[in-house]
């Protein structure tokens, strides 16, 4: 029987001990999951964002929106109920990093994609209570000012590209033209608009 | 699942619970079993600690939890490929949640989607349930009252932009509707864009404050632009969703400058198509709903 004290006494070794004592979870829950289809492979029809969606994705981060909004519908019969078809691993394989969240101030957001119009969501993000009087999200009237800073886009692109989003050549090139013009409020709503339209099972 | 990951999950996670188990065991032989006064022999700022051994109760806990485990890790899948002698799965747990959901309450949907609207707005129950679904799902364009808001329709006043009738309300709940009013700015050049709105504004019967000649030129304005859509009387057209102008009712504001804005600019309302989201039978009921806040059950 080894002694406590050897470990007590011995801080690289305790460091060593712990990691391994700590490290079986990860191996066995998270690890694994790299390597699977389910996890690693896109859901048929999965798009990469637009340029022009993929900025209003960082602007979505930028804002903040993941604090208070969930992009996770769970397989439980009221989420599927309101929001549609539970969240598969498959969709978010292009989603670097990944807007699941994990607070529900407001709805859950993944498949708020065409539920809606441009129209209403342009309304909705320069002031929330226009149209939903209750409503305590905050305003965002100064995005339908601001152009989109299109100097990184196809930087970000090319880089997604490494990780494994399938951009074309073609899609980079255009990335900058195909966001200039734009506010970010239109970014913002494109992408907003596409979010979990790639399973075609809503219900 | 492969079968080396399965393996790995297999041998990692019984090497854990061995190696758990291993450590509780071993640590419990090198201590004593009895209660004593003795001390560990350490000692910080003065405070020592008994050499008793862990209470029993807690190695008790201790072992309670691994007998869980294996019996949990028999029952439920967790060991890789290993299914769980119960055959449970999070997908199939809420598929027998909704088919429960179902045997409970698809009778009732189905005995109401057989119903006409005409008839279902008598049945203060139904109506109660459409407007749960209107309230979910449609109160955040059209409002809590259905009273509309700028660029929202009104479902309370009774005008309607692609008709009132039961069927039509119910066409535009399921398939959505694409709002199409051109831009006719370039076309007809700003003077021309306020002429027609003066022209159009008195037409509902307010006063525009314009001059004859420019009511007279927007009305010509009027009558080989705007009158193909909006009929030649302005009272609009259900087919093509073009608005009733003669009755001051107004989607999208009725000053001078808004209704200038929406002839320069065009509008292009959508109401989304529902269908395939809330299903026939939900679709039934909200337009039941919507269409007794116009039509009082006799």
């Amino acid at each position: 029987m080894i002694k406590h004290d050897i470990v007590e006494k011995n801080l690289g070794l305790m460091v060593i001990l712990v990691v391994v004592a700590i490290s079986f979870g990860s191996l066995v829950e998270i690890v694994p999951l790299f390597f699977q289809d389910e996890t690693t492979q896109p859901v048929e029809g999965l798009e990469p964002y637009s340029a022009l969606e993929l900025e209003g994705r960082d602007i979505y981060i930028r804002e903040g929106c993941v604090g208070c909004h969930s992009q996770m519908i769970r397989p439980l019969r009221a989420e599927v109920e309101r929001y549609g078809h539970y969240s598969v691993a498959g969709e978010s394989v292009y989603d670097f990093p990944f807007l699941w969240g994990s607070k529900r101030t407001g709805p859950d957001l993944a498949r708020v994609g065409g539920r809606y119009s441009d129209d209403w969501h342009r309304a909705h993000l320069i002031n929330p209570r226009d149209l939903v009087p209750q409503s305590i999200m905050p305003a965002y009237p100064f995005l339908a000012e601001t152009p989109v800073d299109n100097s990184l886009t196809a930087k970000k692109m090319k880089t997604l590209r490494i990780l494994g989003v399938p951009y074309t050549d073609a899609d980079i090139a255009g990335a900058k033209d195909a966001v200039k013009g734009h506010t970010e409020l239109d970014a913002l709503v494109a992408y907003l608009q596409g979010l979990g339209t790639n399973i075609t099972s809503k219900r | 699942m492969s079968n080396f990951w399965h393996w790995w999950i297999v041998l990692l996670t019984s090497a854990c619970l061995v190696l758990v188990t291993w450590v509780l065991f071993s640590t419990r032989k090198a201590q004593r079993r009895d209660m004593t006064d003795e001390t560990t022999g350490h000692a910080y700022d003065g405070i020592e600690e008994y050499d008793n051994p862990l209470p029993h109760w807690w190695f008790v806990m201790f072992v309670a939890t691994l007998v869980f485990t294996v019996g949990y890790l028999i029952l439920y899948p967790g060991m890789g490929k290993w299914a769980g002698v119960l055959g449970w799965t999070q997908v199939g747990e809420l598929k027998t949640d909704q088919l429960k959901h179902e045997r409970r309450f698809a009778p009732e949907f189905q005995r109401y989607a057989a119903t006409p609207i005409e008839e279902l707005i008598k049945n203060p129950k139904a109506l109660k349930m459409g407007e749960r679904v209107f309230i979910n799902n449609c109160a955040l364009c059209h409002g809590m009252d259905a009273g509309g808001n700028f660029g929202f329709p009104n479902l309370a006043d009774n005008d309607w932009l692609y008709g009132g009738s039961a069927d039509a309300i119910k066409t535009t709940i399921a398939q959505g509707r694409r709002g199409q009013m051109p831009a006719w700015g370039a076309v007809i050049g700003d003077k021309g864009v306020k002429q027609v709105a003066s022209y159009v504004r008195e037409l509902s019967g307010i006063d525009s404050g314009a001059s004859q000649d420019d009511l007279d030129a927007g009305k010509k304005v009027f009558s080989t632009t705007c009158a193909v859509c909006h009929s030649a009387d302005g009272t609009g057209n259900y087919a093509l969703g073009a608005p009733n102008l003669t009755n001051n009712v107004w989607l999208y504001g009725s000053s001078q400058t808004q209704v200038e804005y929406t002839i320069r600019k065009g509008r292009n309302g959508v109401m989304p198509p529902w269908h395939d989201i809330l299903g026939p039978e939900k679709v039934h009921l909200v337009t039941a709903y919507v269409y007794s806040l116009t039509h009082k059950a006799e």
